[in-house]
C-alpha cells in the first residue's frame, strides 16, 4: 500500500464513523462536535486529491465559521424539546425506508455506473488546478459573472437577515 | 532528500520548537508578573531563586499537585477536551512561521520553518478559526452560567475580529503575491517592511491579534469583575494550566505572525550582512537573533498594553470590531491596491 492509500483509508474511515456518530447522538452539542471532526476528515480527503485551496476553505468556512454559528444557536436556544419528534408513531419505519432508498441509490451509482471519461491522466495538471493561483485567476476572469452574482446574492441575504433580526430600524 | 530524511528533519524541528515554546511560555508568565509589578510599583515574584528566576518551575509544580475538580453538572469528556483543543491550536499554528532563512548544512538545504507550505497564511487562518471551539466548549461543558456567558461572548468576539484580521492580511498578500510565509518575508526585503507601506493594515492586524488572543483590553471572555473567571471558572489544576499555557503560546504565535507579515521577519534594516565578510555560520545566527529580538519586543508590547489600558465594555468591543476595524482593513486593501497601480511595486 502506498502512503496515499493508507491516508485515504484513515480519512475516509474517520469521515464515515463520525457522520454515523453525529446522527445517533442524543446530545446535540456532541453531535456538532462530530460534525466538525467530519469536516476535518473531508478537508484531509481534499488534500489527498491535490485540492489545497478547497481543503483550507473547508476548514475555515465550514469547520471554523458555520459550525461556530450552529453551536451559538444551540447554546442560546437549548433545543431540549426537539426530542419529541421521535415519539411520532411510524416515524422510525419511515426514516428507515428513506435511508434504505438513499443507500440503494448510492450503491447502484458506485457499483454499476461507468467511470468518468473526463478524468485527466495528467497528474501535474490536477495539482496545478487545485492551487489558489489557478482558482483565483479562473474566478476573476472566466467566472467573474457567477462570482459577482453570488456576492450580490450574499449581500442581499445579509441585508434581509438584518431586517428580520431588527424589528425596527432607526 | 529521501522521505525518511525529510521526516527526520521535520521531527527534529518540531522537537526544538515545541521545547523552546514551552520554556518561553513559562518564562513569559514570569516576565508578565515582573513587568506588571514594575508597572504598579510593586516587587513581584522575587523569592524563588535569584530574582525569582525559578518561579515558573514552582508554579508548574503547584498546578500539577493541585486537585483536579470537575463540577457535577459538567460534561466530562468535553470538559477535558477543551483545554486540549486550546493547546493543540496554539502549538500547531507556529509550524508555518519562519524564524530564519534557508540554511545549508552537510549538503542539505533546510528552511528554518517546520512546515514550508505554499498556503501557509491560509493554514494559520484555518487553525485560528478552530481556536474558538476551545473557549466555546469550555464555557458550555462546565455547566455554569458564568462559564457559558464567557464562552458565548468569546465566540462572538473571535468571529468578529477574525474578519478584520483576514482582511488586513489581504494587503500583505497583494504585495507579496504569495501565501508562503518565507516568500512574504523575502519580498519585504531589508527595510521595505509592510508596517511602513501599509500602516493601517498593521494597526488593524495588531488590534485583531490582541482580540484573537483574548488579551486585555479585549479579555471579555474572562472579565473577572462580571464573570468570575469567564470560560475557565470551573477549571482547576493542570486543565486550567492548559488554558493558561495556550493563552501565552497564542501570544508567541501572534507576535511571530506580526513579525513575519509586517516587520520583515528575520531581516535587519540598512545593514547588508552578506557583504560584511563574516564566517559562513554567523549571518544565520544574526538573522535568527533579529527575529527573536523583534518577537521579544512585541511580547513586551503585549504585556505593556495589558497593564496600561482598561477593559472595553462588551458593546464597545463589538462596535469597534465591526464599525472601525473592519472598514479600516477594507480601506487598507484599497490603499495597497492603489500603491501597486501607481508605483508598480
Amino acid at each position: 500500500m502506498t502512503l496515499e492509500t493508507i491516508l485515504f483509508i484513515l480519512f475516509a474511515g474517520i469521515a464515515a464513523t463520525t457522520s454515523v456518530l453525529m446522527i445517533t447522538r442524543s446530545n446535540i452539542v456532541i453531535a456538532a462536535l462530530f460534525l466538525i471532526l467530519n469536516f476535518g476528515a473531508l478537508a484531509g480527503l481534499y488534500l489527498l486529491l491535490n485540492a489545497q485551496f478547497l481543503a483550507v476553505t473547508q476548514v475555515i468556512v465550514y469547520a471554523g465559521a458555520i459550525m461556530v454559528l450552529f453551536l451559538f444557536v444551540i447554546m442560546l436556544l437549548k433545543p431540549e424539546h426537539e426530542r419529541s419528534i421521535y415519539k411520532i408513531p411510524g416515524m422510525k419505519i419511515f426514516a428507515f425506508a428513506i435511508a434504505f432508498l438513499v443507500f440503494v441509490q448510492l450503491a447502484y451509482l458506485i457499483l454499476f455506473s461507468s467511470s468518468s471519461e473526463k478524468v485527466s491522466p495528467d497528474v501535474q495538471a490536477s495539482i496545478n488546478a487545485g492551487t489558489i493561483e489557478t482558482i483565483g485567476r479562473e474566478l476573476f476572469t472566466n467566472y467573474i459573472l457567477p462570482f459577482e452574482a453570488a456576492g450580490f446574492l450574499l449581500l442581499a441575504a445579509t441585508i434581509g437577515a438584518l431586517i428580520l433580526a431588527k424589528k425596527k430600524i432607526e | 532528500m529521501t522521505i525518511w530524511e525529510i521526516l527526520g528533519f521535520a521531527l527534529l524541528k518540531i522537537l526544538v520548537i515545541v521545547s523552546i515554546m514551552l520554556l518561553t511560555v513559562s518564562y513569559l508568565v514570569y516576565f508578565e508578573r515582573r513587568i506588571s509589578a514594575w508597572a504598579q510599583n510593586r516587587l513581584g515574584p522575587n523569592r524563588v531563586g535569584w530574582e525569582g528566576i525559578l518561579q515558573p518551575f514552582a508554579d508548574v509544580l503547584k498546578l500539577l499537585l493541585k486537585e483536579d475538580i470537575v463540577p457535577y453538572q459538567a460534561n466530562k469528556t468535553i470538559h477535558t477536551l477543551a483545554p486540549i483543543i486550546a493547546l493543540f491550536v496554539a502549538f500547531t499554528t507556529y509550524a508555518v512561521i519562519p524564524f530564519g532563512p534557508t540554511i545549508n548544512v552537510f549538503d542539505y538545504s533546510i528552511p528554518l520553518v517546520v512546515a514550508d507550505v505554499n498556503i501557509g497564511i491560509l493554514y494559520v487562518l484555518a487553525l485560528t478559526s478552530l481556536g474558538v471551539y476551545a473557549v466555546t466548549f469550555a464555557g458550555w461543558s462546565s455547566g455554569s452560567k458564568y462559564s457559558l456567558l464567557g464562552g458565548i461572548r468569546s465566540s462572538a468576539q473571535m468571529i468578529s475580529y477574525e474578519i478584520s484580521m483576514g482582511f488586513s492580511i489581504g494587503g500583505v498578500l497583494l504585495l507579496a503575491e504569495s501565501l508562503r510565509p518565507l516568500t512574504i518575508v523575502e519580498t519585504q526585503g531589508q527595510w521595505l517592511w509592510n508596517a511602513w507601506i501599509q500602516p493601517i493594515g498593521f494597526i488593524t492586524f495588531v488590534v485583531s491579534a490582541f482580540a484573537e488572543t483574548n488579551r486585555l483590553p479585549f479579555d471579555l471572555p474572562e472579565a473577572e469583575p462580571e464573570l468570575v473567571g469567564g470560560f475557565h471558572t470551573e477549571y482547576s489544576s493542570m486543565k486550567f494550566a492548559g488554558f493558561f499555557l495556550a493563552e501565552y503560546a497564542n501570544m508567541i504565535v501572534a507576535s511571530g505572525l506580526i513579525v513575519t507579515l509586517y516587520l520583515g521577519g528575520y531581516n535587519i534594516p540598512f545593514i547588508n550582512i552578506e557583504t560584511l565578510g563574516l564566517p559562513a555560520w554567523l549571518p544565520v545566527l544574526i538573522y535568527i537573533s533579529a527575529f527573536l529580538f523583534k518577537m521579544a519586543a512585541l511580547l513586551f508590547f503585549f504585556i505593556w498594553v495589558r497593564w496600561s489600558i482598561p477593559r472595553f465594555r462588551y458593546d464597545q468591543l463589538m462596535s469597534l470590531g465591526w464599525k472601525v476595524m473592519f472598514p479600516l482593513s477594507l480601506i487598507n486593501i484599497i490603499w495597497v491596491a492603489a500603491l501597486i497601480m501607481i508605483f508598480n511595486l
